[in-house]
């Protein structure tokens, strides 16, 4: 486990933002962050980075107390980012690497890298005035991931990123991810979650409802629902009921009634009509998440 | 500490490769050089003679009697109606009407002109006047006109400060009231400047929304105090630049004085009569400044300006700071602004009494209140001071320092991360006692 996340209790003067919400972040994954707004992400995000302390509970970092040493080994980009307007990214750079605790020449060696890799060689004299917004993501890229964090905190990254640079961005992501790096992503797009994530968490009303591996968690929220084409006509049988039939009546949703009846279901349906496609209904995270949060409420 | 070394380092860097900070720099000099060169200047060309008409309805007044060194006055004998018509046509500055019974009361002497006499003008066309009518009177009473004249003596005095130890400067009470106000004037400024830029850097960092980028890496306290250190190093920096600055001008300056034709002539008068020559040296301002720098401890009075600029800059940026942390724009600033703005204003208005009498009460416990002493010990201190009530002064100003820093950083620690809520005082006051 890279973080590992006890009990923390925060509370703000008129509501508690997180009521005992325990994590555990195993290395080397993509993990989701996921909830509505207001849910208490942001305050969890900002107690492992350390801007706000735990009122109760305690996050363990790599085996060690979470302590202001380990601010360098972690990248934070946070939803509402900025940069000095007035500075040039070089120096920009420059300093906020330097801050996170890389010498002068290494940040610039590393920084010298990172310019030729996005191919944004020129933009070191560049004042950040000058730049569109999608130049300032990727400056703000480099910035989170100069110091070569072991955990990265990425907070709706892909906002604002026309799709060119959102597919930079990920293939960025998976690299460090490939690299070692483990990755904690707070989203609310499903889409992304489902293209990226190895396991989530997900986070209502200050309290962790769901976590687990992707597929496992999938799997849990299946109903046992089958997506099914054909030509005939369709009714309920003892192995399975029509849940709905389309307009045309060639295509329709069964639910089984029993969990492991996918066999018995198929002689029963091939009975009845030609039957042309069977495919089990997957739940989406974006329905899992709706549904979730409804019976959280 | 290395950190807030980049901090500092990035806060004074981005300031001076600004251009606004070069032309602060020069503009500052050649103003002050200006606010002090310019009335000179102007004095050197307004040397010409102001002729003035006067219309003696007394009889009492003949041409000699009218001299004046800047003053050329001519009798007429003409209707006071008609020359007030005309006076100002005929390259006049002014008529002067002496009523008949000017012996009795001197009140009625009139002076018309066309635009608002300057109050030398006026004085030494009252002195002349009073001369005369002096003299007319001392000769009714019996008094010969030898006896009146040797009654006119000129006293002046050269102020001694005598230590306790017994040692005697001459000092220069006017060189000590110009020193103390340039002083008291110069903290006023840097305190608001200084104290409003970092209120700026502090609302620039959190409206662009870099500020949650650098908490991540840093402490918010180190932070504030990188950004307050940094930007203190700019404004001592610009004091050294205008102290060369106005030190290369004002020599400059004064060599152009003294290749002026009325120095020049003033030169000539002095070699032809050591008397006079004497007396236009203790008169000219060099002579002034010369005493005030011969009176005055330099090194303490910089010394003391440098560390009032600095706790007084601390103390009041910090909390400059907790304001700029609080707010989203420079506008929504203003109203707590006005609060800390306030001390410093009501300092800079006792430091004007505090010059008058710089030994009152008043004087001493506005030299003793963190808020308003680096001003008012500053405009005390060309004076002379008590070592210990430097000392409790300086003591209490550290203490203030350290006490508004405090309660600055916890409010600047919540302040940074509130967005979108109108802050009230009160609530910042809450923030206060709120847990890390």
């Amino acid at each position: 486990m890279i973080l590992s996340i006890q009990n923390v209790v925060k509370r703000y003067a008129e509501h508690t933002a997180l009521a005992g919400v325990s994590l555990e972040i195993p290395k080397g994954q993509i993990f989701g962050l996921l909830g509505p707004n207001g849910a208490g992400k942001t305050s969890l995000i900002r107690i492992i980075n350390q801007i706000t302390a735990p009122d109760e509970g305690q996050v363990i970092f790599d085996g060690e107390l979470l302590q202001p040493k380990h601010v360098e080994q972690i990248g934070y980009l946070p939803e509402e980012r900025g940069l000095y307007k007035k500075m040039k990214v070089g120096e920009q750079l420059m300093y906020l690497a330097q801050l996170k605790g890389l010498s002068r020449t290494e940040a610039q060696n590393r920084l010298k890298d990172w310019f030729i890799r996005l191919d944004i060689k020129d933009w070191w004299n560049k004042p950040v005035d000058d730049l569109s917004k999608g130049m300032q993501q990727k400056t703000q890229f480099i910035a989170t991931v100069v110091h070569e964090p072991k955990l990265l905190i990425l907070d709706e990254p892909f906002s604002g990123f026309d799709p060119i640079n959102a597919n930079m961005l990920k293939e960025e992501i998976l690299g460090l991810k490939e690299r070692g790096t483990t990755i904690l992503f707070s989203t609310h797009r499903m889409e992304s979650v489902e293209e990226l994530c190895d396991s989530i968490a997900l986070i209502n009303h200050s309290q962790v409802v769901l976590t687990g591996e992707k597929e496992e968690v999938r799997n849990r929220y299946k109903k046992d629902e089958y997506a099914i084409k054909f030509s005939g006509t369709l009714s309920d049988t003892d192995d399975f009921q029509v849940v709905s039939v389309d307009d045309a009546g060639q295509s329709a949703i069964i639910k089984l009634t029993q969990a492991d009846g996918t066999n018995k279901a198929i002689a029963a349906l091939i009975k009845q009509v030609d039957l042309q496609e069977f495919k089990e209904v997957v739940p989406s995270f974006n329905d899992i998440f709706i549904q979730v949060v409804e019976e959280t409420k | 500490m290395n950190k807030i070394l980049l901090v500092i380092q990035r806060e004074y860097l981005t300031r001076i490769q600004k251009k606004s900070f070069w032309i602060a720099s020069l503009l500052g000099p050649i103003l002050i050089t200006a606010i002090y060169a310019v009335p000179i200047w102007l004095a050197m060309q307004d040397k010409e003679v102001k002729r003035i008409e006067v219309v003696d309805e007394s009889g009492l007044f003949q041409t000699a009697d009218l001299v004046d060194k800047e003053v050329e006055f001519k009798l007429v004998k003409k209707p006071v109606a008609d020359l007030k018509a005309n006076f100002a046509k005929e390259g006049y500055t002014a008529l002067v009407h002496l009523p008949k019974d000017i012996l009795t009361n001197g009140k009625d002497l009139k002076i018309y002109s066309e635009k608002n006499l300057s109050l030398s003008l006026k004085s030494s066309i009252e002195r002349v006047i009073e001369k005369k009518v002096r003299a007319v009177l001392m000769k009714e009473a019996g008094i010969a006109s030898e006896v009146y004249e040797k009654t006119q003596v000129d006293v002046g005095s050269e102020t001694v400060t005598v230590s306790e130890s017994g040692d005697e400067t001459s000092s220069s009470s006017g060189g000590a009231m110009i020193l103390a106000g340039v002083m008291g004037m110069l903290l006023y400024i840097t305190l608001l400047l200084y104290g409003s830029q970092v209120m700026n850097g502090v609302i620039e960092e959190k409206s662009s929304r870099i500020i949650e980028v650098i908490i991540s890496s840093i402490k918010p306290y180190q932070l504030m105090l990188g950004k307050i250190l940094g930007v203190g190093m700019v404004g001592l920096t610009q004091f050294l630049l205008w102290i060369v600055l106005t030190i290369g001008l004002s020599q400059v300056a004064s060599k152009f004085y003294q290749t002026s034709p009325i120095q020049q002539k003033m030169e000539q008068v002095k070699k032809a009569d050591p008397k006079v020559a004497k007396e236009l040296n203790d008169a000219s301002p060099m002579a002034e400044v010369t005493k005030v720098i011969e009176s005055t401890n330099i090194p303490l009075v910089v010394g003391g300006f440098l560390f009032y600029f600095l706790f007084g800059y601390l103390l009041y940026s910090s909390l400059f700071a907790a304001i700029g942390s609080a707010v989203e724009s420079a506008t929504e600033a203003q109203q707590f602004t006005f609060i800390v703005m306030l001390p410093i204003i009501a300092a800079f208005m006792m430091a004007q009494f505090t010059m008058q009498d710089p030994d009152s009460t008043m004087a001493f416990w506005a030299s003793m209140i963190p808020f308003t002493s680096p001003i008012n010990m500053m405009v005390r201190l060309p004076y002379g001071v008590p070592a210990w009530e430097l000392a409790t002064s300086m003591t209490l100003l550290v203490l203030g320092f350290l006490a508004c820093s405090w309660i600055s950083a916890r409010i600047y620690r919540i302040g940074i991360l509130m967005y979108g809520k109108k802050v009230t005082v009160k609530e910042m006051a809450k923030w206060l006692f709120y847990k890390g």
